[in-house]
């Protein structure tokens, strides 16, 4: 067979195939000079800044660059050697360089990521030294004690390459101890691993109310008649249209210690005035923020799902003996799943990634994820920012994989 | 045939249906069902037709009246526990399920076990020349394939009446009278009760004992396929089913049944008066094109004839379509048999027409 | 294009850098107020002085976008505004240019420049523009007369001053505040918060009003959760509550005990593209005049000696400034300067050890 059609020619003795690519070639390349303007500005405005930021989360030369001689001095010693007087020349040489360079600071705290309280070694070190004399080890112990703990030093081996998964090791709450082994950080200093996994327990809770709102919303939508449903729709699609900060604001209005829905609970007499409930500052507040603002993320995508579900399959259902419940379990049900999973997705994603929000009315406990990221932003700590950021995408990433191998993403339905 | 009130299988009794409180959609209905009866309801859209078949599966309530199905009053009895199978036009096959899941569906819900819901679901299939595809999903089959399937679960769990929504609306002319015949053959080996709905009058005549000529939220007439062709009772039905040429007139003699018209240019004809009472009614008198007979011979002796002129010979292969004008009106249609000894028609020709006075009928005036 | 739409455009278009005309500089800033205080005491003479005009740029803190210039190569900014603590640690990482003290101009008395600024308050890269302090804050109307809260440990007494509590959320200021309720003082701060102890006694200490605080992040929500009657008492900024209590008349007092004051003033990042222009600038708003000038309009305390005597009343009105700044020395009597030293070596671990303590409950 397929002999026979390469050996198909056309009128002037061309090669049929070959007619055919060349006759495509135009239409294709016009096609791929109009994607060409999108293809750019995702590749500038989406991949390469993660790739930047996957990057940055490994690498770090704010020490490494200022080091030349104690890198060498770790090159030539192995991982565990005490530091001799050798090293600590190494490293006056390069705390001279850094007072020229005045990267002292900047070593430091690349170092104080790792070891708490050693930015100001290096800055003051540096400061003299020009004026240090031999022997090293003993005029830079003079200085200050801590310079032969190991903690810093192997901090410093670290740090000599730019290449490192320090921040990893902080993002998991772990950290060295002197002999170079992965530990867990103290109990009251754990906190990024531990926030990981509340983010997306409360993203689920978030997704849950949200789907459990919008599913009689979006089917309500979807059999009303279409003037109808586009004025509910308006209503749905009104947190859209209005600004983050201003819905944030009104739920602060609402939902405060002085706010609406305490003074109308206070007026009926079902709670006491001293007995105000505590909705905003606090995970309650974050949730039911972000369930407002994230409603509309799955009311979308499953009424347009509902919409075509045609009405005779319910009835089929019922008419072949199933009560209504078992009609919405077997029958309705499934058929929205493609429109479930849309709205599930998107509404948890956009959760995880939410900072803005619970920023504003999360108070202490209410902090997302983001928030921490966020907050190495503000710090200048791009690397940890970045490192936390990609767990964050890694995460997503993965329960995107898990939809696709339990649900399938062929069967996404958005819109 | 015709149940009485008391034995109907299902009765229809005052039914009045109205969606909005300002217009009935179905105007005082009463209807009865003998057992094993195959009943069409047939009407253009809008005529309450299928109003009255959601009423009976129980999507719609009626604002009045009863509904009884096997003698108990069924009005508040929910849809799952009627116990009647439909067939819907789309199919409404469940998408996630195969063709065996969806068929075992109607008998998981009445809790069948395993065994006995396999055997059921395999005769049903067989029953619909469907054996092999119990493992194929609906998206995979064709409109026939999808309606048999549809046809074999409404049916599966031995429904005592199956409701169908114009169940062959989707299909092609062939496939459509193919399943017709199924259909009508499932219909008489199983003994069920069917009420069918469709706005094809040819498959209403095909298939049913009886058929409900349905307008207006009425139901015109309710009669054998062959009563309601020869003998229309108005003239909505008359227009309705099959072909018709229609003679505006006046009686001129009314004598029990037989009645004589004037024609507009003043002519005679014979008639048999159905819907006229007085002598001087307006009258439309409808004949059918097979029944006008044009050569003499044919004519019953003392009938009147009128004058005609052939406009138009349309060869049809088994039958020869005539138009012609007769008495100012060009649309007059006479069909004759194409046989070897039939009088050759040409246009221009000028011949005279009769028929037998009980094939014309005078009607009312709509 | 005259300089006001420049300037009310480039506020409208808030941290996007516009290109800045020839001879224009670009001043980063708070905006808000502070900026406006500027505009009027500095920006506005200056250009009129000077011929040099002012691009006015807003950001939440401009140490974070200036950083990401220096660090791109890509420097708009010519002067801004920096906390201290931010001026030392990118001074130290060399991304700020060394500012040479001995060219300010001297003090209106005559004073030296050196000798004019507070004590501790020059830095390599940094010269400072105002004080302000970091205080516990209170409506005077909630309170009997007589019973007002009057000192730092009542912040942290919820059985004697029961309600919410506004909280900075930040380990700076609250740690050290948790430690002078806890009775030590003022000068023993940073010693006992340099150990292990010291920490848990501040965390301990905190403690005590974890289920009573709100937090707060923005410098305008102290005010508002006072106004709503959401907290008893709040740490705040004192301009901001000065702000309510002037301008809209709001009966919010500032408890002048155990507060923490910091200041922040004027930087040259690496690289600013008019850098002579912008020590122009510099030399002109830290002059005594300007700066006293700016601390009428807004009540962070100048950090001038010679400045403190020309402040008069609070702009357009007949209340006299000075009570209500907190350099006023009856303010200062238990008063903690911020450590800049302390905070950028043990942010890090602090910052983390607070987060985890608010995230547990």
């Amino acid at each position: 067979m397929s002999d026979v059609a390469s050996q198909l020619t056309t009128a002037d003795g061309r090669p049929l195939k070959a007619a055919l690519a060349s006759a495509q070639a135009r239409a294709k390349r016009r096609a791929f000079f109009l994607v060409l303007p999108l293809l750019l500005f995702i590749l500038i405005s989406f991949a390469v800044p993660i790739g930047q930021m996957l990057q940055r989360s490994v690498y770090n030369d704010q020490f490494s660059k200022s080091v030349p001689a104690l890198s060498q001095w770790f090159a030539e010693n192995p991982k565990g050697t005490a530091p001799d007087e050798a090293a600590f020349a190494a490293l006056a040489s390069d705390l001279v360089l850094m007072k020229e360079t005045r990267a002292a600071g900047d070593a430091g705290t690349r170092i104080n990521y790792v070891v708490s309280g050693t930015r100001s070694m290096f800055t003051k070190a540096a400061r003299g030294a020009d004026k240090l004399e031999p022997p090293f080890m003993e005029a830079m112990l003079e200085l200050d004690e801590d310079w032969d703990n190991p903690l810093v030093w192997n901090a410093m081996r670290s740090a000599a390459s730019p290449w490192t998964f320090d921040f990893y090791t902080i993002a998991f709450d772990l950290e060295r101890d002197a002999d170079g082994k992965l530990t867990k950080v103290d109990e009251t200093q754990r906190i990024y691993f531990r926030l990981f996994i509340k983010t997306f327990l409360i993203a689920g809770v978030i997704t849950a109310i949200c789907l459990v709102l919008a599913f009689p919303i979006a089917h309500l939508l979807a059999t009303l008649p279409m003037a109808k449903a586009n004025l509910l729709m308006i209503l749905v699609l009104l947190p859209f249209w209005t600004s983050l900060l201003v819905r944030t604001t009104s739920w602060i209005v609402l939902l405060q210690g002085q706010g609406v829905v305490n003074d109308i609970l206070v007026a009926l007499g079902i709670i006491g005035d001293d007995g105000r409930l505590q909705m905003i500052y606090n995970q309650t507040g974050t949730i039911i923020a972000m369930v407002h603002i994230l409603l509309p993320f799955m009311v979308l995508p499953l009424y347009s799902v509902m919409r075509v579900i045609p009405v005779s399959y319910t009835r089929a259902a019922r008419s072949l003996g199933a009560t209504s419940w078992t009609t919405f379990r077997r029958i309705y049900l499934p058929q929205t799943i493609p429109g479930i999973g849309a709205g599930v997705l998107l509404v948890f994603i956009l959760a995880v990634g939410y900072y803005i929000t619970p920023a504003l009315v999360g108070g202490a406990d209410g902090q997302l994820f983001s928030n921490m990221v966020q907050f190495h932003m503000t710090k200048a700590n791009w690397s940890m920012a970045a490192a936390l950021a990609t767990m964050l995408l890694v995460g997503v990433l993965v329960l995107y994989w898990l939809y696709d191998r339990l649900i399938g993403i062929d069967k996404l339905k958005l819109g | 045939m015709v149940a009485s009130r008391d034995d109907a299988f299902v009765s229809f009794e005052h039914v009045q249906k109205s969606y909005d409180g300002e217009t009935l959609v179905v105007k005082d209905l009463n209807l009865q069902l003998a057992k094993g009866e195959f009943l069409t309801m047939l009407g253009p859209s809008g005529s309450g037709k299928t109003t009255c078949l959601m009423m009976l599966a129980g999507f719609e309530t009626a604002t009045h009246g009863e509904i009884r199905l096997d003698g108990k009053p069924i009005n508040q009895v929910p849809p799952h526990k009627r116990g009647i199978g439909m067939v819907f036009q789309n199919y409404a096959l469940f998408p996630h399920m195969t063709v065996g899941e969806n068929l075992s569906f109607p008998l998981e819900v009445r809790g069948m076990g395993k065994s006995e819901r396999e055997e059921k679901i395999k005769r049903a299939l067989d029953m619909v020349q469907m054996g092999a595809f119990a493992n194929r999903r609906p998206a995979q089959m064709s409109g026939g394939q999808q309606q048999r399937i549809a046809l074999a679960r409404a049916l599966v769990f031995d429904p005592k009446l199956v409701l169908m929504d114009e169940p062959l609306g989707a299909l092609d002319k062939q496939l459509r009278e193919h399943m017709q015949f199924e259909i009508k053959h499932l219909h008489e080996s199983l003994g069920i009760t069917v009420v069918y709905v469709t706005h094809d009058q040819g498959e209403a005549l095909t298939m049913s004992d009886r058929v409900a000529v349905f307008n207006d939220g009425r139901i015109q007439q309710l009669a054998p396929p062959a009563e309601l062709y020869e003998r229309p009772d108005n003239s909505f039905v008359a227009g309705f089913i099959g072909e018709n040429n229609k003679l505006p007139g006046v009686i001129e003699e009314l004598n029990g049944d037989r009645a004589v018209v004037r024609l507009e240019n003043g002519e005679l004809i014979d008639a048999t008066a159905v819907n006229v009472q007085a002598k001087g009614d307006k009258t439309l008198v409808s004949i059918r094109p097979e029944r006008v007979e044009f050569k003499p011979e044919l004519i019953p002796a003392g009938a009147h004839t009128i004058d005609a002129e052939v406009l138009e010979v349309i060869y049809m292969g088994d039958i020869l379509r005539t138009r012609m004008r007769v008495a100012g009106h060009d649309e007059f249609v006479v069909k004759c048999r194409n046989t070897i000894d039939q009088m050759p028609l040409t246009p221009g020709q000028r011949i005279r027409i009769g028929w037998n006075p009980l094939d014309a009928r005078a009607l009312d005036m709509i | 294009m005259n300089k006001k739409t420049l300037l009310a455009l480039t506020t409208a278009f808030g941290g996007l850098a516009l290109p800045a005309l020839a001879e224009d500089i670009t001043i980063m800033s708070w905006g808000g107020s502070y900026a406006a205080a500027e505009t009027e005491s500095y920006y506005k003479p200056f250009t009129a002085e000077t011929g040099i005009g002012v691009v006015s740029v807003d950001a939440d803190n401009p140490a974070t976008p200036v950083k990401a210039q220096v660090d791109a190569g890509n420097v708009t900014t010519d002067v801004a505004l920096f906390l201290i603590s931010d001026a030392m640690r990118l001074c130290d990482e060399g991304q700020l240019m060394p500012i040479d003290a001995s060219l300010l101009p001297d003090g209106a008395d005559g004073t030296p420049a050196e000798e004019d600024f507070l004590e501790g308050t020059l830095s390599e890269c940094m010269v400072p523009n105002d004080i302000y302090a970091t205080a516990v804050a209170y409506d005077a109307s909630k309170f009997a007369e007589g019973a007002a809260p009057s000192s730092i440990a009542d912040f942290f007494d919820t059985e004697k001053f029961p309600g919410k509590r506004g909280v900075l959320k930040s380990p700076k200021v609250v740690l050290e505040m948790a430690l002078m309720a806890d009775g030590v003082p003022a000068d023993e701060v940073y010693d006992v918060l340099d150990t292990d102890e010291g920490v848990d006694r501040a965390f301990a200490k905190l403690d005590t009003i974890k289920g009573d605080a709100i937090y707060w992040e923005a410098g305008a929500q102290p005010p508002q959760l006072l106004a709503d009657g959401e907290v008893v008492m709040t740490m705040s900024y004192n301009g901001r509550i000065f702000n309510a209590a002037v301008n809209e008349g709001k009966p919010f007092e500032v408890l002048w005990d155990g507060q923490v004051y910091e200041w922040e003033g004027y930087v040259i990042p690496e690289g600013a593209p008019n850098a002579e222009a912008a020590m122009e600038y510099i030399k002109y708003a830290t002059s005594s005049e300007q700066s006293a000038s700016f601390s009428e309009r807004i009540s962070y305390g100048t950090p001038r000696k010679s400045a403190a005597p020309l402040v008069g009343n609070v702009f357009g009105t007949d209340i006299p400034m000075a009570p209500n700044l907190p350099t006023y020395p009856e303010n200062m009597t238990n008063a903690l300067a911020s450590s800049a030293e302390f905070w950028v070596d043990r942010e890090t671990e602090l910052g983390e050890r607070f987060n985890a303590w608010l995230l547990a409950n």
